[in-house]
Parts: structure tokens; sequence; C-alpha cells
């Protein structure tokens, strides 16, 4: 499995570190209640076909990507840079 | 004053020879961190070419070659060899690294087949070119390898992982020189 990193090119799978859900990267705020909270924390989708997750490039250039992959059929369809994720 | 003995991190382990690739230590003198501050990259790059004739790297680039050089080392971050970069602390966070490193020269005819059973990238000529470098993975170890020659390739790690950069490349060495 490779990645498509944005900085360094395809790489391999063992240079990067899984982190999960790229909804992690939309923390709530402090005072958004138990239930945002509760959903951040612990509620994840677990869906058949596209989902996005974080990655971060450990042994390569040190960024946080946000990978688009499909889970039926395990095609990476693309990575972005998770400021740049964030922006759009 | 004592006087010091410096003991350089491959001390007493290399060079060694194995078929037709030889592994050698090349001794760090100096070498510093360049990390532009947001938004000087511009300004470092020029700042380095003003000062010192080479610019501040892009991604998986070697500027300069030689004592004299520069290897992109992650996001805004590079290494810098030749003395203390000429940077004002508003451009650039540079701290030295001078004793943090190991470098190591892999050459000969084989070196590629030697890294291709280490390393998950691509190091063929045709793809890594003189000039060329990449963070990656050498077994479990975070490296820097960039190509120097046609045949050779000379490999940062952390100082504190000289041994086992020694010992898992010089394994390497063999299992190649015996087929």
């Amino acid at each position: 499995m490779r990645l498509p990193c944005p900085i360094c090119g395809e790489r391999d799978r063992r240079e990067f570190y899984y982190q999960g859900a790229a909804t992690l990267a939309h923390r709530p705020s402090p005072d958004a209640g138990g239930e945002a909270w509760n959903d951040y924390v612990h509620l994840r989708d677990n869906p058949a076909g596209e989902t996005r997750d974080l990655w971060f490039h450990e042994a390569g250039c040190g960024a946080w990507l946000v990978v688009t992959r499909d889970t039926v059929t395990h095609e990476i369809k693309g990575a972005e840079l998770l400021e740049r994720a964030n922006a759009d | 004053m004592a006087e010091l003995l410096a003991k350089s991190p491959c001390d007493g382990l290399l060079p060694r020879t194995h078929g037709k690739v030889s592994l050698s230590e090349v001794v760090i003198t100096d070498l510093y961190s360049v990390a532009p501050m947001k938004g000087q990259g511009a300004a470092v790059d020029a700042a380095l070419q003003a000062a010192h004739g080479i610019g501040f790297p892009a991604p998986n680039r070697v500027t300069g070659s030689g004592d004299l050089r520069c290897i992109w080392s992650g996001r805004d971050q590079a290494l810098f060899f030749g003395g203390e970069p000429d940077l004002t602390p508003d451009l650039a966070a540079v701290t030295d690294q001078s004793d943090a490193w190991v470098m190591v020269r892999l050459e000969g005819a084989r070196a590629e087949e030697v890294l291709a059973r280490l390393v998950p990238v691509d190091l063929r000529s045709s793809t890594f070119a003189e000039g060329h470098c990449a963070r990656t993975l050498l077994q479990h170890m975070t490296v820097s390898i960039s190509r120097v020659g046609p045949e050779a390739f000379e490999i940062l790690a952390f100082r504190s992982m000289a041994a086992t950069l020694v010992h898992d490349l010089d394994t390497a060495l063999q299992m190649v020189a015996a087929r």
C-alpha cells in the first residue's frame, strides 16, 4: 500500500502513522457541551465506500495528511495536507 | 584544561567492504538545522544564496555539494553543512546539530541493491538522481539518504543509532555480496 504524500510523492505505508478518522481534526470548543464531545471522542462513521483518514508522514516530511480511500475497493483516491483540507 | 579526545560516531566500526560495495564514515564537522520562520522561506533562500552561494533546497533535493551543501530534511527544514549559516533569528531557527548525526557513505556498483533491501523508496538513478535526497526508513530507522554519485549514496541517521545503522547496512552488504 502506498500513499501519495503531496510533499514527498508516492511513499510506502511503513513511513506513515495512522491516526484515525479525519473528523479528529475538528475538535469541538471546550463549552460545546457533552453531546458534541461524546460524538467527537467516541462516535465514528463506518462507511462502506469513501472514507477520510488522518495519516502522519512520520518517517518522511512530517506532514499530517487527510487521505481519501475506499473501504470496499481499497483504492487510495488522494491525499492532501491537513491545513489545506481544513481550509476548504 | 584537559585535552579531550573527539570520537566519531562510527569509531571502530568502519570502514568495511563486502564484494563491490564499501561502507565508510563521513565525519561531520559542522552541521546546522535551518527552519525558516513562517512565511520567510523565500527570504531564507535569498539570504543563503547571498551569504553562501547555495539556496534553500526544495523538498527531496540537495543544494550545493561536498563540504558546502544544504539537504532538505522535512517540512520547512533543512540541514546545512559548511559552518554556521549566516541567518538572522527573525528569518530562521538555526540549531547546531554537529554532534547529533552520523553520516556514512555507501559506494560501489551494487550500492543500489544493498539499499533496495532496506529502504522502501526507489533509489535507482532513473528516479533518484544526483542532487536528490529522501527522508525515509532504513529498516526501522528514520534516515536521510542522498545520492552523491552514480554509484554512491550518503546516509544520515541519529548519532545514537550509529551502531544499528552500521549493523543493518553491513548485514545487507554481506547478503548482496553472497549472491
